[in-house]
């Protein structure tokens, strides 16, 4: 057993902070989203945000983190439960399997971070619709179901990595992963009531611009924490985050402007966060000008994609499917074309363009496509079943009237002078 | 008495309130509404989905008159909102059967 000597100072005071910067991505994302919904759901919005910050904390160390990192480097498709109830979580650096710098309860905590947002992103698709009951129940089931045995696939050293895919910081356990979810969710949720012919616009963008640039400030957090060290593949890290982050909007934007004539904020915020999803798979294995490269692209590819649900007749209200699923997947593939062993060692099979053939390309693309089949079947059957036994959706007043009155019974603003005129 | 009311565009209602002032008119209403006319609202584009705005913002003002001002008022509201342009809104003139002051009690033309 490894002693607290074994502790590096530098590491732990990084990813102290780091597990700071994930948490606050969540509030980043809760505002985000918040101010594209219309004023009366806005907090429906918050709320689904903020609780996961609570429920999925609570099952994070119960059993979901167990079930993830248990096992760990097995090669296999899930954890145990030897870590249920934080047995053997302790501020050492623990088992010398996860060759830690770090106290074990902190790589945790970090790992709890990723665990908050997740299903989190999930929000997005179905705002304005689902029950409150419903979507606390589901992702509370959808965290030990998918979210666990995918993160054990990737970060827990599953099959995946067995099979020699890349994923940095969750491009596929977070991006595609939640982005299949929404989808599957949609489907069985239906689309908004009026929608889309009905305009339903942000009713606060400045939230959102505000929740992008902490969303923006935080992922530094997340990709860079990746490293689990303070070392200079967390700072290669960081920069290929900023760099996309930067393309990425400037990429949707250009499209906007070809397109309809005018950039608007609402696709500046959304290309940033684009090009931030696609780095997130490539951070730490990539480097160069390539971060602009797969920024610009996601920027471009997602604008596009966020197309198809009018085409394709599928309610995804804030273009989850379109920005995480489609983002995730652009840089997944994207890091088979630029993955540089002189960046991280870890990169036994170099991208197409560093002279590595297709071999990564091959299994970016099986661990995408599994990833994304696991998750939209099993959280179908999830929200199937949610909806036989309680009821997905609100009723058909209550979406009329909004989420803030229905589910919550509060209205998120008083601006007039008729005071006590409005409930709370 | 005659209730004058007007839609406007909202830019023009500090001209018109200005115009109503310097005409002697001592009370109005002001409120945010929406409407479309003939012009039928128009086409925009968000998020790639184009859908139709036939709601546009405008102003509604109403002051009540006495009967012999009621035309010269409408005229001078006319005058102040026209900017010749699609959208400049219309102005109507209906009766007012009584009207009291709240502070007072006062009646019919003392009241306005």
């Amino acid at each position: 057993m490894l002693d607290v000597a074994d502790i590096d100072v530098g590491n732990t005071a990084w990813m102290l902070i780091a597990t700071a910067l994930v948490l606050f991505m969540t509030p980043g994302l809760a505002f985000f989203y918040g101010g594209m919904v219309r004023s009366k759901n806005v907090l429906g919005m918050l709320m689904q945000n903020f609780f996961a910050m609570g429920l999925m904390a609570i099952i994070w160390v119960l059993v979901a983190f167990s079930l993830a990192f248990g096992n760990f480097g097995d090669g296999g498709f899930l954890g145990n439960f030897d870590f249920a109830f934080m047995r053997d979580i302790g501020a050492t650096t623990g088992d010398p399997a996860f060759a830690l710098t770090i106290p074990f309860v902190l790589f945790c905590a970090y790992q709890m971070t990723f665990a908050v947002i997740t299903p989190a992103l999930i929000t997005g698709a179905t705002a304005d619709r689902m029950k409150f009951k419903a979507y606390a129940v589901f992702i509370a089931l959808w965290l030990i179901l998918v979210y666990a045995p995918v993160a054990h696939w990737v970060f827990g050293g599953g099959w995946l990595t067995k099979l020699g895919a890349l994923d940095f910081a969750g491009g596929a356990v977070v991006h595609i992963n939640a982005g299949a979810a929404a989808l599957a969710v949609i489907i069985v949720l239906g689309r908004r009531r009026g929608w889309p012919k009905e305009g339903m616009h942000p009713h606060n963008l400045p939230f959102t611009l505000l929740g992008t640039g902490i969303l923006w400030f935080g992922w530094f957090g997340f990709n860079a924490g990746s490293a689990l060290a303070a070392n200079g593949i967390a700072a290669t890290a960081l920069m290929n985050t900023f760099l996309a982050a930067s393309a990425g909007m400037l990429g949707w934007m250009l499209f906007e402007r070809i397109k309809d004539g005018k950039a608007t904020t609402l696709g500046a915020a959304s290309g940033a966060v684009a090009g931030l999803v696609a780095i997130t798979p490539c951070a730490g294995f990539v480097g160069g000008m390539s971060p602009i490269v797969i920024g610009f692209l996601a920027g471009v590819l997602c604008v596009a994609a966020v197309q198809l649900k009018y085409k394709l007749g599928y309610d995804d209200s804030l273009d989850v499917v379109g920005v995480h699923l489609v983002g995730g997947l652009v840089g997944a593939l994207l890091l088979g074309f630029f993955a540089d062993a002189s960046i991280n060692e870890l990169v036994t099979h170099e991208g197409v363009f560093l002279g590595g053939g297709a071999t990564l390309l091959w299994y970016q693309f099986v661990a995408s496509i599994a990833t994304f089949a696991f998750s939209f079947v099993v959280s179908f059957i999830l929200a199937t079943i949610i909806d036989k036994v309680i009821g997905l959706r609100v009723t058909e007043e209550e979406e009329i009237e909004g989420l803030d009155l229905s589910q919550h019974a509060e209205s998120a603003y008083s601006f007039g002078s008729f005071g006590s005129m409005d409930r709370v | 008495m005659k209730l004058v009311t007007a839609i406007i565009k909202p830019h023009k209602l500090d001209d018109v309130k200005d115009a109503l002032k310097e005409a002697g008119i001592t009370g109005m209403t002001v409120e945010e509404v929406k409407g479309f006319g003939r012009q039928g609202g128009k086409t925009e584009i968000y998020r790639g989905a184009e859908y139709i705005v036939d709601l546009l913002p405008k102003v509604r003002v109403e002051a009540v008159v006495p009967d012999g001002r009621a035309d010269e008022v409408a005229e001078v509201i006319v005058a102040a909102a026209r900017t010749g342009k699609i959208g400049d809104g219309k102005v109507w003139i209906t009766s007012v059967d009584r009207i009291i002051r709240i502070r007072t009690g006062e009646l019919g033309d003392d009241a306005v």
